[in-house]
């Protein structure tokens, strides 16, 4: 028997409903001709209720998620996201029609304002907008204020660079913004430095877009003096805070000259996401690209909030309505929750837990930099006889969700784990002698790693077959 | 093939020069570390690049990578069969798995580009890294 269940189509039975509602009791002469209504749609699934329901559990038994273990992705900081934060998105209070009346909405609207307020005392930026629905879009929004505010001060600039070790939604969003791409390398210690940068550094750089900490999980300690030789030229600096979680309470990157950046309340702030979502890509800025953030802006004006629907320097909307609220009462939830004072802690543990993984795994892996990383660390799978991949489906067998595999790319066969600050000692005890295990198998029994996985529902899914001949649709009769 | 009648770049392009042209594709040591190939972007017909400008696009099943101007020049020629065969790339990077033709600007640039033994030394040098 196939552990997988059937597809909803294949346990179909003509005839078989979930509810009928019966004839209408009430006479009314039909609006469209009876001729032109169609009594059945073609290929619709028929089914009872209690068939729909067991087939969607069975779905949801194939799940892996957060409540059942250990998700050390690198880069996506899947922390364990408190349940206090989804009982206060669900409740009914915050559930407004984005077209109430303000003077109806007016916690809501400080709601808003109040998370602002936190996002500016974190990360000692000038202004926050809450209106990107993901990371990238916040990506693209603060490259739309960088262009915006060069073309207004009449030096507009083509080009934008980027840092091998940033995260790969960076390119495309400034491409994207309409700027061309110059990839900066990445020097010994694995970050950035001036003289690095200098040769790039010519008039038509709009911005240098730097992941900090970076890709590698190791802090750009060169930032402020970037800053200033980007300042010098110029050009501005943007800064991807999606890697925050590691400098929370600790540096500002307002102090270090950013001028914009985005932070993913996703990721940093404790919303479910990695195929979830929705998402949310605040963008904070420095006090001379205030006028350009996006509109609607919440303010309070006497004692009320209100909202602001035109900026003459604005760089316009960018979403509809105001962004993706439910998010932004998880991450209130979370912080008012934390605490301001504790709210470092997240960061000191992130970083104890990361800096844990690398001490106990750096005698069985190979560790490319050896600078010190912060919230996470990426091996190589140099000197081993299996691959990368090997060793990530031959952990699903151990019950783990696998690391981040092949990225950053500027280390061979990388392996990039991120345990975030909510796992547990012993959780990352049961890892690292799973990970040690594997690796023992990969000299002594490489099949086994070579054929995992062997307990999931599916073995190896062949991935180069399915990129180069997708099949996105299944048709009655045809074998899946 | 004959390698030793290949040029090479250190981002692991080779060209074959023909007259004022030069074939360009990438090297059987960067098909294997990009793996399996399931998608390739090639420029367009005409475009024009400076030597390191990105060119085409190589789409993995681990990554997507660009692949630079090894020379300054326009583009004559793109492999058809690359569209419908990604995998050409893979199992033939010196010949049906070349990526596109381009009329050089700058012949100068031309001695830039690494000679097969000069390439050979570096790789050996990347694995002893």
């Amino acid at each position: 028997m196939s552990p997988l269940p059937d597809l909803i189509f294949e346990i179909s039975r003509e005839g078989k409903t979930a509810h009928g509602l019966g004839a209408s009791r009430v006479q009314s002469k039909p609006a469209i001709d009876p001729g032109l209504l169609r009594t059945a749609i073609a290929g619709f699934p028929q089914v009872s209720e209690v068939e729909i329901v067991r087939h969607y559990m069975a779905l949801a038994r194939l799940n892996y998620s957060l409540d059942q273990g250990l998700y050390p992705l690198g880069s996506c900081t899947m922390k364990y996201n408190p349940k206090i934060n989804e009982k206060l998105a669900a409740s009914e209070e915050f559930q407004a029609h984005p077209y109430t009346p303000h003077e109806l909405v007016q916690g809501n609207l400080e709601l808003m304002a109040r998370l602002e307020e936190w996002l500016v005392a974190l990360t000692g930026m000038a202004g926050f907008t809450c209106a990107p629905a993901a990371g990238a879009h916040g990506e693209f929004t603060g490259m739309l204020i960088v262009r915006k505010y060069l073309k207004e001060k009449g030096d507009p600039r083509r080009v934008v660079l980027i840092p091998d070790s940033a995260h790969g939604t960076n390119p495309s969003s400034a491409h994207f913004a309409g700027y061309e791409i110059r990839e900066i390398p990445s020097n010994a210690e694995g970050i950035i430095d001036v003289e690095g940068l200098r040769p790039f550094l010519k008039n038509d750089v709009a911005a240098l877009m730097m992941t900090n900490p970076n890709t590698l999980g190791i802090f750009e300690k060169n930032i402020t003096a970037i800053a200033d030789a980007l300042h010098a030229n110029g050009s501005l600096l943007y800064m991807d805070g999606a890697n925050l979680n590691a400098l929370l309470g600790i540096v500002r990157p307002g102090d270090l000259g950013v001028d914009v950046m985005h932070i993913n309340l996703h990721k940093t702030f404790a919303t479910p996401h990695g195929g979830g979502g929705p998402g949310s890509g605040p963008v904070g800025v420095a006090a001379h690209l205030l006028p350009y953030l996006p509109v609607p802006r919440v303010v309070k004006d006497g004692g009320k909030y209100g909202v602001v629907f035109a900026a003459p320097h604005s760089i316009g909307r960018i979403k509809n309505f105001y962004g993706q609220f439910l998010v932004m009462v998880r991450a209130l939830a979370y912080l008012c929750s934390l605490g301001r004072e504790n709210v470092r802690q997240v960061a000191e543990d992130a970083v104890l837990n990361a800096n844990y993984l690398r001490k106990k795994l750096q005698d069985v892996l190979d560790l490319p930099y050896p600078t010190a990383t912060l919230h996470e660390v990426v091996f190589s799978d140099k000197n081993l006889p299996v691959k990368t991949l090997d060793i990530a489906k031959r952990l699903l067998d151990y019950g783990f969700h696998p690391f981040t595999i092949y990225f950053p790319l500027i280390v061979h066969g990388a392996m990039m784990i991120e345990p975030t600050e909510t796992e547990s000692k012993e959780t990352l005890d049961e890892f690292i002698a799973v990970m040690k295990k594997i690796l023992l198998e990969a000299r002594e029994q490489p099949d086994l790693l070579l054929q995992a996985p062997r307990q999931t529902p599916v073995r190896r899914l062949d991935e180069t077959l399915a990129a180069r001949q997708p099949v996105l649709k299944w048709h009655k009769g045809e074998n899946r | 093939m004959e390698l030793e009648k290949l040029l090479f770049t250190k981002e692991h392009e080779w060209v074959r020069l023909e007259g004022d042209s030069a074939m360009v594709g990438i090297t059987d040591y960067a098909q294997h570390e990009l793996g399996d190939v399931v998608y390739v972007e090639l420029p367009g017909l005409g475009k024009e690049l400076k030597k390191g400008d990105p060119s085409a696009n190589i789409e993995s099943v681990k990554a997507v990578s660009d692949v630079f101007a090894p020379l300054s020049g326009t583009i004559i020629e793109v492999n058809p069969k690359l569209a419908a065969n990604p995998e050409l790339v893979n199992q033939e990077p010196y010949s049906e798995g070349s990526l596109f033709k381009m009329k050089i600007k700058q012949p100068d640039e031309v001695k830039e580009l690494l000679d097969h033994k000069k390439y050979e030394e570096y790789l050996r040098g990347i694995a002893g890294e």
